[in-house]
């Protein structure tokens, strides 16, 4: 049985006919072949698959895709704006905040919805609001760095 | 990672979500947040034939003063708790414990129903609520009845709820600011070894401990050790802290023995009545 | 090398490869997508050791989608064995089969494989598969294993021993411990852990039956080995397979291996006719791709009184699982090069033990075999300083060669290569503000709190390594050209995946040849364009990688001059390169390189004898291993009612030799110490003694999170190694190795006044109570 489903993704209205078990991510992915959305645990816990869901950050595998039904996605593919990168991805490429990339998306989008609400983060409250999402790679540091570089370039955009 | 098929059913109201538990009975599921439903669906060690949810149902997520009580709804998001100005100034141990849930992806998702529905023995809300002596009410054929929060966890995730009732609401009383959630956390998912709950009010103090045992429990010894007390002592606030765990049989696994468990349990039932107390 | 002013090399600047990171359009394995792609699921195990009695795939194969299901019967006749690749005398080696046969070794072990049109189906398929299993006798506890009348992991090997392997260097240690004012002794575990990068694994394999060709991508750090083994697991030569590592995401080394699902991949593709792709759920990285560490030590060491080490006596019984993986056995063995540490200790005798048990097989996890020896020695340091009442930080300097002494042969059989060890430790005391910090540490025990200060010095092997070392060449290969345009491609045969060699590499290049960076491409990770290579692991990739490539430019250059010689009408040796521009005294004009490759292309002005086109490859065999070195200060305070330890202060000072990008070395030894911080304090891997794996999700299994990380103090020296022309030495494990036990030192200093001298890692908040509430209440 599959439902209809109306979801606006990065901007764009589109419909599908869904198996109600398909996970968001796998739309997203599969569907869209917006493959910047990774998937990283089965668990909710690494937050690799992070988007925004009407502005805010959800974990896209913790979701099945027919819940989304008339809300707006916003994914990493869908943040920089005609071609300019958004200062969360400025500030992640200017502080080495990404070795590997693959926690990245989700790290820069939950970044966002954090510099939406605080536009001026300390490190701490950084730290704290990007407790969901795993890195393995940098430590974490440089990460930090990034969304303070951010928020100096006036964060949320 | 992928969960097997089910039938989607999405009620426009109670009414119809309570109609549909009663058809499919013991098969059908409650997807609120998701946040607990979902991953056991994905690993599979949940398969329901029927998911039922309630994310569209329209008045399920207010959080509300009325008649001197205060109100949430149960699709009410922990985000949603932790940032109501109306909680943070009323009742400020709900604000607080939203705090210290999952992350915040978890929280902008997870709801304060599906979390005490699901009744995880390590999730956070059940300390709060047992502290605040909440209501819980619950909607179902026979019409809608209200639960206290100490007769609500039955034991490890079973709750008084039963198979054909929807949460619907949480009802609490309005409190001073002196409150207190101290929590330990289980380093990898973060949910509670050891959470206490502590609401101080007039004349007593209501204690709720979430994580140590199968279920989450009023430590009543601890209050009656400082019932009528408006300023304890130091010495009288760790006497009553030592009662935590009494009578308790405490859990144990890779992450805390039960050992262990008890004593943070009084570890930070002293913290948390020490912050209330402004001791 | 050429004389070249070095405009980008030492600069920190921001990555070449991130725009397509950060903007989500990197193409990982699994985002691939390609026409008719069928998925591949599994059947694991629930037992660690089972006999496997039927297996039903009728319900299975009607489902819906549901194209293949097959099992050991089926595959394992046409696929070779996994191979293990370390070269260990008499080394024990149970037939490694793609899918299990009529046994099963390990939880997760792979019984049966599933392959439907989508990843539903294919999970649907796995859950509808019926296997019987007959549980048999588990061992999990590696001590228990070598028991006379223990059970057997793998029966028909007839021992749980794989192979024992003996280090005896220096002088005679009987005499050492004859001499000894003392002898102290430490039993030490080295616990299990999980690489867990964050993207699984996944592979994609498509087989042109026109051709005969194979395409197998997968989330490796090592294309070009897959490309030299899998040949021999799916009958697919060498020169038809091509093997591309797309953007992989995260390794830590266990992504350097050859796993049984490539090569299955790679013959489904071929049996079904159609593409095929396997990603791997978190659960299945965590049972079944490779752990790493899990080291059991009886450690001695022989001292005056005056604090002389005189030697150092050790037996290791290392856990290695239920199989051998590509250098499973190999890695403990590394343990046993750098078991001195910095410290000139004359005799050395160590025993290592490999051991089966039924568990997931141990192999390369960042670091691999050197976190362990640092973490003795610097255990050991400490033990006995407390001993013997001397100063820790003396106790070290006592025992460091003089920088004068380098090359400086240890008594482990290696020859560090330069070293100011003094150096380091100079400046991470001053970093550290050393006396405020004792100060302070004085200032909180007066008060009661538990405040504990770690100091490690560390030397490590980077560089892996010299061939004469390795199972199958230890040299790289790279090629660069100088494109018709101008425009630079340099090839390496390194594979990164996030240590950021695309920008390194660039920087090495366009210094070298004097051209702007933007007109320099890196390519890596791919076999059709990086013929040979062998690959990233083992702090290997900058070092000798990037010489291949300066080996490269020196002969592109050498070749150029003739060019110019010929263009400008003089002797070659009358050319002179500088700045990108070829020139030469009384010479009308100069020429850039780009002139010159025109030229070289265009081909009607070749001077005699000389081929056309401007290209080069090399290979860089490198005569030594590479040292790096450092010292890292801790601070931490315990609190006395949790046994919770909170990190105060952190300082590291490295010294990697000269650095290419120091961005790029800041960001990897942030993330070397982020895992060591993890393994000191909470990580580990946990079997119960049925063999399952209790920490097989994320849910479970604890690492750290940017609210564990302390603020980093940072710092270097820069002691060039003498083994390649750039003088580098690597840095991609230093964390890893460095941090650890200047971390657990920390701990464990904070408890000495409870009398607590040791506790094993991880130093969780319930092993830190206990110790605490032990001592309490003993003493009260």
């Amino acid at each position: 049985m599959s439902i209809p489903v109306r979801i606006t993704i990065n901007g764009t209205l589109r419909q599908f006919d869904l198996d109600p078990r398909m996970l968001l991510v796998h739309l997203l992915r599969d569907a869209c072949t917006l493959t910047g959305t990774h998937v990283g645990c089965e668990t909710g816990i690494c937050g690799a698959c992070t988007v925004l869901l009407d502005g805010s950050a959800v974990k896209s595998c913790t979701m099945f895709a027919v819940q989304a039904d008339g809300a707006e996605v916003t994914t990493i593919e869908g943040l920089a704006k005609n071609g300019d990168l958004h200062p969360v991805q400025q500030g992640f490429w200017e502080r080495h905040g990404l070795q590997c990339g693959y926690c990245t998306p989700g790290m820069i989008m939950t970044s966002v919805q954090l510099l939406s609400r605080n536009a001026k983060p300390s490190r701490e409250e950084i730290a704290h609001g990007l407790a969901g999402n795993l890195c393995r790679c940098t430590g974490y540091s440089h990460i930090i760095d990034a969304v303070q570089y951010a928020a100096g370039m006036g964060g949320a955009r | 990672m992928y969960p097997a098929p089910f039938e989607y059913l999405r009620p426009a109201t109670i009414d119809e979500a309570i109609a549909l538990l009663v058809t499919h009975g013991e098969d059908a599921k409650i997807l609120a947040g998701g946040h607990s439903l979902i991953p056991a669906m994905k690993l599979r060690l949940a398969q329901p034939r029927y998911i039922v949810d309630i994310g569209r149902i329209r008045g399920m997520s207010h959080i509300r003063e009325t008649a001197g009580r205060i109100v949430v709804g149960a699709m009410a998001t922990h985000d949603a708790i932790e940032r109501s100005a109306l909680l943070r100034e009323k009742c400020p141990l709900l604000p607080e414990t939203a705090g210290h849930i999952g992350d915040v992806q978890v929280r902008n998702k997870g709801t304060i129903g599906g979390s005490l529905a699901h009744a995880d023995p390590a999730g956070d809300w059940p300390a709060a609520v047992l502290a605040l002596d909440a209501d819980i009410e619950l909607a179902g054929p026979r019409g809608r009845r209200t639960v206290k929060a100490d007769g609500f966890f039955v034991d490890l995730l079973t709750t008084a709820t039963a198979p054909d009732e929807v949460l619907v609401e949480i009802r609490v009383p309005i409190t001073s600011a002196k409150v207190a959630y101290e929590k330990t956390e289980q380093k990898a998912s973060g949910f509670a070894i050891a959470g206490v709950a502590v609401v101080v009010e007039q004349g007593g103090v209501r204690v709720g401990v979430t994580g140590v045992a199968a279920k989450a429990y009023r430590a009543k010894a601890v209050e009656r050790a400082l019932a009528g007390q408006s300023a304890p002592t130091a010495e009288g606030i760790a006497r009553a802290a030592a009662l935590a765990a009494e009578r308790v049989e405490a859990l144990g696994d890779i992450h805390a023995s039960p050992e262990y468990r008890l004593h943070l349990a009084e570890v930070n039932t002293a913290r948390a009545l020490r912050r209330a107390y402004g001791n | 090398m050429s004389a070249q002013a070095k405009k980008y090399s030492g600069q920190p600047l921001k990555r070449i490869e991130d725009p397509r990171l950060i903007k989500g359009i990197g193409t990982y394995t699994d985002d691939l997508r390609l026409p008719g792609l069928l998925h591949v699921a599994f059947v694991r195990s629930p037992h660690a050791h089972a006999r496997v009695t039927s297996i039903d795939t009728s319900v299975a194969k009607a489902i819906k989608g549901v194209v293949a299901v097959l099992t050991g019967a089926d595959v394992n006749e046409k696929c070779g064995v996994v191979p293990c690749a370390a070269a260990i005398p008499d080394l024990k080696l149970p037939k490694h089969t793609v899918l299990a046969g009529d046994r099963v070794y390990f939880v997760g072990h792979p019984v049966v494989v599933v392959v439907a049109d989508d990843a539903y189906a294919a999970r649907d398929g796995v859950d509808a598969v019926e296997v019987e299993y007959d549980p048999l006798p588990v061992v999990v506890n590696p001590e228990e294993a070598i028991k006379p009348g223990a059970t057997l992991t793998h029966p028909d090997l007839g021992t749980n021993v794989a192979f024992t392997h003996n280090v005896n260097g220096g002088t005679d240690i009987d005499e050492a411990f004859r001499r000894a004012d003392r002898v102290i002794k430490q039993r030490v575990y080295h616990q299990r852990l999980t690489p867990m990068p964050i993207e699984p694994r996944a592979v994609v394999a498509s087989y042109h039956a026109g051709e005969g060709t194979m395409s197998i991508w997968s989330s490796t750090q090592v294309p070009h080995y897959l490309r030299t083994l899998l040949p021999g697991m799916i009958g697919v030569a060498e020169n038809k397979l091509r093997i591309v590592a797309p953007e992989v995401g995260g390794g830590f080394g266990a992504k350097l291996n050859v796993y049984a699902e490539e090569a299955l991949c790679g013959h489904l593709a071929m049996r079904l006719g159609a593409p095929v792709k396997w990603a791997e759920s978190r659960r299945e990285n965590a049972t079944s791709t490779i752990h790493g560490r899990d080291q059991i030590g009886y450690y001695e060491v022989a001292v005056k009184n005056d604090g002389t080490i005189l030697g150092l006596k050790a037996r290791t019984i290392a856990d290695l699982g239920s199989y051998c993986q590509l250098l499973t056995p190999a890695v403990p063995t590394l343990t046993g090069l750098v078991l001195t540490g910095c410290y000139r200790i004359p005799a050395v005798k160590m025993e290592i033990v490999g051991v089966y048990t039924h568990k997931m097989a141990t192999d390369a996890y960042r670091g691999a075999g050197r976190p362990e020896a640092t973490y003795l020695i610097e255990r050991l340091m400490d033990l006995v300083a407390k001993e013997l009442g001397l100063d820790r930080v003396d106790l070290r300097l006592k025992h460091f060669p003089a920088p004068t002494e380098f090359p400086f042969g240890t008594a482990c059989g290696v020859t560090y290569d330069s070293g100011n060890y003094q150096g380091a430790l100079e400046k991470a005391r001053q970093l550290a503000d050393w006396k405020a910090l004792m100060s302070e540490r004085t200032a909180a025990r007066k008060s009661g709190r538990l405040f504990g200060v770690g100091v490690s010095t560390y030397v490590e092997i980077c560089a892996i390594g010299p061939s004469a070392a390795m199972p199958a060449g230890g040299w790289e290969w790279g090629c660069v050209r100088v494109e018709i345009s101008g425009k630079v491609t340099a090839i390496t045969g390194t594979s990164p995946h996030g240590q950021g060699q695309e920008t390194s590499f660039a920087q090495i290049v366009a210094d070298q040849l004097g051209v702007s960076i933007e007109d320099v491409v890196v390519m890596h990770g791919d076999t059709a364009v990086a013929h040979y290579g062998r690959d990233t692991y083992g702090s290997r990739a900058t070092v000798i990688g990037g010489t291949a490539l300066v080996m490269c430019t020196d002969k592109i250059i050498a070749k150029a001059k003739i060019f110019a010689a010929h263009l400008l009408k003089v002797a070659p040796d009358q050319v002179a390169f500088a700045d990108g521009q070829f020139s030469a005294p009384g010479a009308e004009k100069t020429l850039s390189l780009a002139a010159i490759a025109g030229e070289a292309y265009v081909a009607k002005n070749l001077p005699p004898g000389l081929e056309p086109g401007l290209e080069a490859s090399s290979f860089f065999e490198i005569p030594n291993f590479t040292f790096p070195f450092g010292t890292h200060i801790v601070a931490v305070e315990i609190d006395r009612e949790t046994g919770q330890v909170a990190i105060q202060k952190y300082v590291a000072v490295d010294d990697c030799g000269p650095q290419i990008n120091p961005l790029l070395v800041e960001g990897q030894v942030q993330g070397g110490i982020a895992h060591s911080i993890g393994q000191a304090l909470f990580e580990q891997t946990v079997y119960d003694e049925n063999g399952q794996l209790l920490t097989g999700e994320f849910m479970d299994y604890a690492m750290p999170r940017a609210t564990d990380i302390p603020e980093y103090i940072l710092g270097h020296t820069v002691t060039p190694s003498p083994t390649n022309p750039l003088g580098i030495k690597g840095v991609g494990e230093a964390g890893t190795i460095g941090a650890t036990p200047a971390v657990a030192n920390a701990v464990i200093d904070a408890l000495e006044s409870l009398g607590v001298t040791h506790l094993d890692m991880p130093l969780t908040p319930e092993r830190v109570w206990r110790a605490i509430h032990q001592r309490t209440v003993a003493t009260v």
